[in-house]
């Protein structure tokens, strides 16, 4: 494992971009822990005050220091993101095992349902869910929803590899010597997938994270909790541009911007990694 | 011909169906999930607007919108009504807008949409496939790398915030595109004006930039990744051997192999761009779906936003089929089935 961080770090720049970007954003994580002010109060500071020395970010028309409030919304859109991403690779992993290595009727009838939901447009469906919900609605019932509809790209991925497996002689022979599907599954089949599942967390964090913008400021989620989204919802609810508090607006989306390009860049960079063919392009053997 | 239907459109026509099917299904079910009876929120929020209403004049409302969200009598009652009312293209009158049929407001508001994403996904679509193609065919190329470094770090961030990026920089910063709307504040749309015209399409750069420029990137990457093994096969050495022009290689025996996982790829990104689009319109105030959208959250709209969703399912599921149909026109291999 150490090996592998240290051949990322030395051969790809982009994987070092990344952990430079990530580093920048999990620093903000931690400083929330140590925040001078409550992100539940306003007027705290004086409002409307452009980035300065003393204010980072400056300040905004609900007299909150930006800086500080934006480290309580990466630290809850993290969380959003990895708890969507535990709750739909536990879905994905099932369905595209269980698909991959049953095969017949009951892949066809799994892979219809995991391509409907591919191509369905997600957001009007989110936007009717969350509108119904809107009362009982909070960072962690939303992580939920976003789990239960984000798994289905990568079953079908999932699912792909393990028809590969399942004409491996290993498989075979586990098979002769009398050992049970569930156990070939769990025991000889899910190592292989493993690392897809782990680059795929990647992209579905962010997935999760870019909805939980969309249906904040569509002011859908719960605008109580400080999140990237929400940042920009009450921006955009104070008429930040019109009023000239741009910063309200910019710091936001360039956190945002910055945690999305650490993660992306994370994402493809452990991608190629992880396909031989690639790899060996990248650390040029 | 006989095999082709068998083996292809046959399939085609049960994933449509399949598509269309589970997704208006889950429609039904998700509002008979939530814990909030809507029409027990639409009755006390009109009580809520201050409007006095006797006990009676309450019950025939919460009679009529009982019949309108379809909730009487049995589920299965309700499912088979709820089909019914939509072959009829029913989908009861707006909330806000009484009593203008939803359907009509969104006949409206999807031109808009249409004449914004179709262009935009062409775009995006060609101009990217074609410079993936030529950054892997000429992987020194300065400026095709730049463009690469640009689309990824474009692609891997929402379109909210590239939206309000592109808004902030061209028409707060440097103000050279207009602010919000399809057209000005008080004009009216003249399609036989060419003034008129050149204003609609400085009010819809930025727009269809935004999903341009999120597009973009995508179809460079994986046009990249496909033709990067192509380009060292030995049908492409034979013809660099054999001394046809670069162009001619490039288009006709590199692009032509690795375009169709592209068409599959584009049919089914095209919910994603769909749900793009929607939240691009609410950044530029554009009229469109998105617009329609936002306005019926913040009016607590039940029935528009229902008829957005069963619209955007059916209109996505068509245009997923439509690509389906056109493929055998790209790819032989299932034409000569």
């Amino acid at each position: 494992m150490l090996k592998v961080l240290r051949d990322l770090l030395r051969y790809d720049g982009r994987f070092r971009l990344a952990i430079i970007l990530l580093g920048g954003v999990a620093a903000m994580v931690l400083l929330s822990y140590d925040s001078p002010y409550d992100p539940g109060k306003s007027f705290v500071v004086p409002w409307d005050l452009p980035p300065s020395r003393e204010h980072l970010f400056g300040t905004t028309s609900r007299g909150q220091d930006l800086f500080w409030w934006l480290t309580f919304a990466v630290r809850n859109s993290l969380y959003l993101g990895i708890v969507t991403a535990i709750i739909s690779r536990v879905i994905s992993v099932l369905v595209g095992l269980t698909a991959g290595y049953r095969g017949g009727w009951i892949d066809r009838v799994l892979m219809a349902i995991s391509d409907t939901f591919v191509v369905l447009p997600l957001l009007p469906i989110l936007i009717l869910l969350s509108f119904l919900l809107r009362d009982s609605m909070n960072l962690l019932n939303l992580a939920i929803i976003l789990g239960l509809f984000g798994w289905s790209f990568d079953a079908r991925l999932i699912r792909s590899q393990v028809l590969s497996l399942r004409e491996r002689s290993f498989t075979r022979t586990a098979i002769y010597s009398g050992t049970s599907g569930f156990w070939i599954t769990i025991n000889e089949h899910l190592p292989f997938v493993l690392p897809i599942v782990f680059a795929t967390t990647l992209n579905n964090i962010l997935w999760s994270i870019g909805m939980e913008v969309t249906l904040s400021v569509l002011g859908l989620s719960d605008l109580t909790t400080p999140t990237l989204g929400t940042a920009l919802f009450w921006a955009n609810q104070h008429g930040a541009l019109v009023a000239g508090v741009w910063w309200w607006i910019t710091a936001p989306a360039v956190v945002t911007a910055i945690l999305f390009l650490g993660l992306y860049l994370l994402f493809t960079s452990i991608n190629e990694f992880i396909d031989p063919r690639t790899r060996l392009r990248l650390i040029g053997g | 011909m006989r095999k082709f239907i068998l083996r292809y459109l046959i399939p085609r026509i049960i994933q449509y169906l399949t598509l269309i099917f589970v997704g208006i299904t889950v429609t039904y079910i998700i509002p008979r999930l939530a814990p909030t009876d809507p029409v027990e929120a639409q009755v006390s929020m009109m009580i809520a607007r201050g409007n006095t209403l006797d006990p009676q004049s309450v019950e025939s409302m919460r009679a009529a919108l009982t019949d309108l969200y379809g909730l009487s009598g049995n589920p299965v009652e309700q499912y088979f009504a709820f089909w019914g009312r939509l072959f009829r293209g029913d989908l009861g009158p707006s909330l806000n807008n009484f009593p203008t049929p939803v359907s009509k407001m969104i006949g409206q508001a999807l031109p808009y949409t249409l004449r914004l994403l179709i262009p935009a996904v062409v775009i995006s679509f060609i101009f990217g496939n074609l410079f993936g193609a030529l950054s892997s065919y000429y992987p020194a190329n300065r400026a095709l790398n730049v463009l690469e470094v640009v689309g990824q770090v474009v692609r891997s961030i929402p379109y909210y915030i590239v939206a309000i990026v592109l808004l902030v920089v061209f028409s707060y910063f440097i103000p050279i595109f207009p602010f919000s709307g399809a057209y000005p504040i008080g004009t009216r749309p003249d399609w036989s004006s060419i003034d008129f015209i050149l204003t609609y399409l400085e009010h819809a750069a930025l727009p269809a930039a935004t999903l341009i420029l999120v597009g973009f990137g995508g179809w460079f990457v994986g046009m990249k990744s496909l033709t990067s093994n192509i380009i060292s096969e030995d049908y492409v050495v034979y013809a660099e051997t054999a001394g046809l022009s670069k162009n001619r290689i490039l288009v006709q025996y590199i692009m032509r192999t690795a375009i169709l996982p592209q068409f599959t790829a584009l049919a089914m990104v095209l919910g994603t761009v769909f749900s793009g689009a929607l939240i691009m319109e609410v950044v530029f105030g554009y009229p469109g779906i998105g617009s329609l959208a936002i306005r019926a959250i913040y009016n607590n709209d039940y029935s528009m936003i229902m008829g957005i969703t069963i619209y955007s399912i059916i209109g996505v599921a068509t245009a997923v089929f439509i690509m389906d149909l056109l493929y055998p026109l790209f790819d032989p291999r299932v034409r000569y089935q």
